[in-house]
């Protein structure tokens, strides 16, 4: 399958007698759009930890581009393409917001090793983040520290340095949380305009995004996939209205 | 007989150094300070008690009364220049903390001297006891059976009463235990002035085997900070397991390799700090 | 679209790591004016000087890589034991033991490193202290290559470059300090503005952002460690050679404790702030120099807490503070 971006089987995780994970299969093509949704609890940040390997699995497989990556580490994930962006804002607060972005260029390039003649791929890195920056529609703000910017502008920042770092499978958890739903437009736009090349993978709770984002979505109960399927499917499926309503299926 | 000797010898400085970490250990858990100033804390208790033998207070009489003045004034402190900290991180409460040392060890030495201080055990102590097999001396027996004592009173404490239920609940969660309308500062104050009284307390009736002198708050220090590295943060029971093991192996190593003691002590810390960076035993709680 | 290159330094927040060149010249110029106004005060120059160079290796890993290290003191001990054994068994050239004392503590930083940096926060600070108190140890003890208690007597060092002795009034001796200080700055600032020196204040902010960056943060973190061990090898060196004496002090807690402060009082990534806090520091310890170590501990002790509680950017952030309590104090006065 040489356009399977991320190809999982059989992930378990368990932490002591509580099963976090079992028996995840997942595969992403190229240019995909998955929705991952569950009740709270069901373990979808677990499992974006597991494929990011902040979380060590306990059985299964993971395969990035064909590559397996089960015993790598998360810098080592992200240099082959894997990216993700947290549920909670992850920044350098003190930073400006371009250095943020630049940062993570300079890594992707391998400068960031550099002690001698730098000064060109610095503003090199720099242009690029500026580029990308406006690509999000926060370059207005790229000389401004994060601590200064509002919520969901962060959480844009956030998506615009998984990108910088160019990668083939992109990791989304809740990109619209904590934003007011008038701002929240703003990242439905830009998660509009990702690029067909990634494969991308969001949790999300907000399920006008869900289903707006999404050709295909997953269903995650207590770490178990309960269903998957298309978009129109998952929202007339009974057993889904039963976990998320709590009555008995039909 | 030399383990018996290395045993019991470790298990009373075992206990000396439990008494004295368990309050730095719960207020680090709890609190989320770091605390480089709890050896000073101690410090201050056993001067304080070598000036009220000096005035002819009996000897458990000096060690409470010490131990509440103690209190009082960590009462006082933590109401002052601890609260600023506590959002400030742990570089610059570990400054803080270090600096408040050097102050208190300064402020002793004025009024004090340079010296080692003794401080005397009563005579009631001072003999041995038969345990069936030998003889072995009654204040080493008395410091063990006042540390199993006090790890139990503080367990009940801890375990069994509302106040407990209350201290575990905020150490777990400080944010939903304020919204369930746990007193959390009172808590932290109440919680902070019963640690330093511990110290105050274990500094002096382990006077004997940590000799009070200038330099006590720095140079157990790192006994203290260790045992609640190893036992794990927060972390109770953990801190009396850290607390024999390292009071053994300490002693053991003293014993078994005097010319090397301090590197076999410092390397089964670095050793346990290394394998165990959470602590010995598991956490109750996640953090 | 072009971007301006001299973004706002290393930390936005933080006035930059780049003042305008012209006033770079300052401090160096009036360190060579010391040099021919100083008379009797020269060798105390020369501890300031070195002084300096071990509060900025101790600016490289904590203010900067943000690595919490209480036992610091132990590469500057490490260095000065390596050249002052050095001098006394192998050469007294003074560069080549500098060179070698620089070297090797780098090594040993870095291995420090490699085992410890695994770990942060307060576990890492024990582990910063362990080391200390192993090598205070260690050096207690072997009495046959420390001289344990007493101290090593360093014998005189050979002329610098086979031309310049190493006079009885320090001349020489100082000049020497101010020119390693000199290249080690320049290595320093170079160090901090790099992309290296960006990552490392990325992993000082949010390591859990840096490794989904990519960011290979131990291997990052150790490469750091031992530039800054080797950078405080140096200083224990130069300490060596211009005093011709190393002693227990030079490894335990209160010197630890020590730069410390001098960086805190001048402030923590600022391309000034280790020079002025050690200058500051040393010049008032010596102006108390008659009062005794306890009653200077009361000092020291005092200007930390003082530090921590109001003047959180140590001496350097002064000016912002001041602006802020103006800016404030006028807001209040001119509104309503």
């Amino acid at each position: 399958m040489a356009d399977t971006a991320l190809s999982v089987r059989g992930l378990c995780k368990s932490f002591g007698a509580l099963p976090v994970a079992q028996d995840i299969n997942i595969d992403l093509a190229l240019g995909s759009r998955v929705g991952l949704i569950g009740p709270n609890g069901a373990g979808k940040t677990t499992l974006v930890n597991l494929l990011t390997g902040t979380l060590a699995a306990d059985a299964g497989s993971i395969l990035l581009n064909g590559d397996a990556i089960d015993g790598l580490t998360p810098e080592a994930r992200v240099r082959r393409g894997l990216a993700r962006t947290h549920q909670i804002n992850t920044l350098l607060n003190e930073s400006t917001v371009r250095d943020n972005v630049a940062i993570a260029i300079a890594e992707r390039d391998r400068i960031a090793w550099r002690l001698l003649r730098f000064r060109q791929d610095w503003r090199r890195c720099l242009e690029e983040a500026q580029a990308r920056l406006h690509e999000l529609g926060i370059a207005h703000a790229a000389e401004r520290t994060v601590a200064e910017l509002p919520y969901g502008e962060q959480r844009l920042l956030e998506i615009a340095i998984a990108l910088s770092l160019r990668p083939s499978v992109l990791l989304l958890d809740e990109p619209a949380a904590g934003v007011p739903s008038l701002e929240a437009h703003v990242i439905h736009d830009a998660l509009d305009r990702l690029s067909a090349d990634i494969a991308v993978l969001m949790i999300e709770h907000d399920m006008d995004l869900v289903f707006r984002f999404a050709r295909e979505i997953v269903v995650l109960v207590q770490g178990r996939v309960l269903t998957r399927g298309a978009p129109a499917d998952i929202a007339a499926d009974p057993q889904v209205r039963a976990v998320y309503l709590g009555r008995r299926a039909a | 007989m030399l383990d018996v000797t290395i045993l019991l010898d470790g298990l009373a400085y075992g206990m000396v150094l439990f008494i004295i970490s368990v309050g730095l250990t719960v207020t680090m858990g709890l609190m989320r300070i770091v605390n480089l100033a709890h050896g000073a804390f101690a410090m201050i208790g056993g001067y304080f008690a070598t000036m009220l033998l000096g005035a002819g207070l009996p000897f458990f009489a000096a060690a409470l009364l010490a131990a509440v003045a103690v209190g009082i004034v960590g009462a006082a402190v933590e109401l002052t220049i601890y609260r600023p900290l506590y959002r400030k991180g742990e570089l610059a409460q570990a400054l803080m903390t270090f600096g408040l040392t050097f102050v208190v060890i300064a402020a002793l030495t004025t009024v004090f001297g340079t010296g080692i201080k003794p401080l005397p055990i009563p005579p009631a102590l001072n003999g041995v006891i038969d345990i069936g097999f030998r003889t072995y001396p009654t204040y080493r027996l008395f410091l063990v059976a006042v540390g199993l004592v006090l790890a139990l009173l503080l367990w009940l404490l801890i375990d069994r009463t509302s106040f407990g239920a209350r201290l575990r609940a905020a150490v777990d969660n400080p944010r939903m235990a304020r919204a369930v309308g746990i007193d959390v500062n009172l808590l932290f104050t109440v919680t902070f002035a019963g640690g330093c009284a511990l110290a105050a307390f274990g500094s002096v009736i382990g006077a004997a085997l940590l000799p009070l002198e200038p330099y006590y708050a720095l140079r157990y220090l790192v006994l203290f900070l260790v045992i609640v590295g190893v036992g794990g943060i927060g972390n109770f029971k953990g801190s009396f397991v850290a607390a024999i093991l390292l009071g053994i192996i300490d002693t053991g190593g003293k014993f078994l390799l005097p010319q090397a003691s301090a590197y076999l002590f410092y390397g089964a810390v670095i050793i346990l700090l290394l394998l165990c960076p959470h602590g010995l035993l598991p956490a109750k709680s996640a953090a | 679209m072009s971007v301006p290159l001299a973004t706002k330094g290393l930390a936005a927040a933080t006035p930059s790591f780049q003042i305008a060149n012209a006033w770079h010249v300052v401090p160096w110029a009036l360190a060579l004016v010391f040099y021919f106004t100083a008379g009797g005060y020269l060798s105390l120059g020369t501890h300031v000087l070195i002084m300096i160079l071990f509060t900025l290796s101790l600016d490289l890993a904590l203010g900067v890589a943000g690595i919490i290290t209480l036992g610091h003191a132990a590469f500057f001990g490490f260095g000065a034991y390596a050249a002052g054994i050095l001098a006394a068994r192998l050469s007294n050239d003074p560069l080549l033991g500098l060179a070698v004392a620089t070297l090797l503590t780098g090594l040993f930083g870095a291995l420090v490193g490699m085992l410890i940096l695994h770990t942060a926060g307060v576990t890492l600070m024990m582990l910063t202290l362990a080391i200390s108190a192993l090598l205070a140890e260690f050096a207690n003890q072997a009495h046959w290559l420390t001289g344990g208690d007493d101290g090593l007597q360093v014998g005189r060092m050979a002329p610098l470059f086979g031309l310049f002795r190493f006079d009885l009034w320090g001349h020489t001796a100082y000049l020497y300090a101010l020119a390693v200080l000199f290249l080690w700055s320049l290595a320093a600032w170079r160090i901090m503005r790099s992309p290296f020196g960006r990552s490392l204040d990325g992993i000082r902010q949010n390591p859990r952002r840096m490794r989904a960056i990519g960011t290979p943060v131990w291997r990052r973190l150790v490469v750091a460690y031992g530039l800054s061990a080797a950078m405080a090898g140096t200083a224990g060196a130069l300490e060596a050679q211009t005093t011709r004496a190393v002693g227990l002090g030079a490894l335990g807690v209160l010197a630890s404790g020590t730069v410390l402060v001098m960086l805190i009082l001048g402030g923590t990534r600022r391309t000034y702030g280790a020079f002025v806090g050690a200058t500051v520091y040393v010049v008032v310890q010596d102006v108390a120099a008659q009062i005794d170590p306890f009653r200077w501990m009361f000092v020291v002790g005092i200007l930390l807490v003082a530090v921590v509680l109001f003047l959180e950017n140590g001496l350097m952030g002064l000016p912002e503070a001041a602006r802020r309590v103006l800016r404030g104090s006028r807001s209040r006065s001119g509104g309503r």
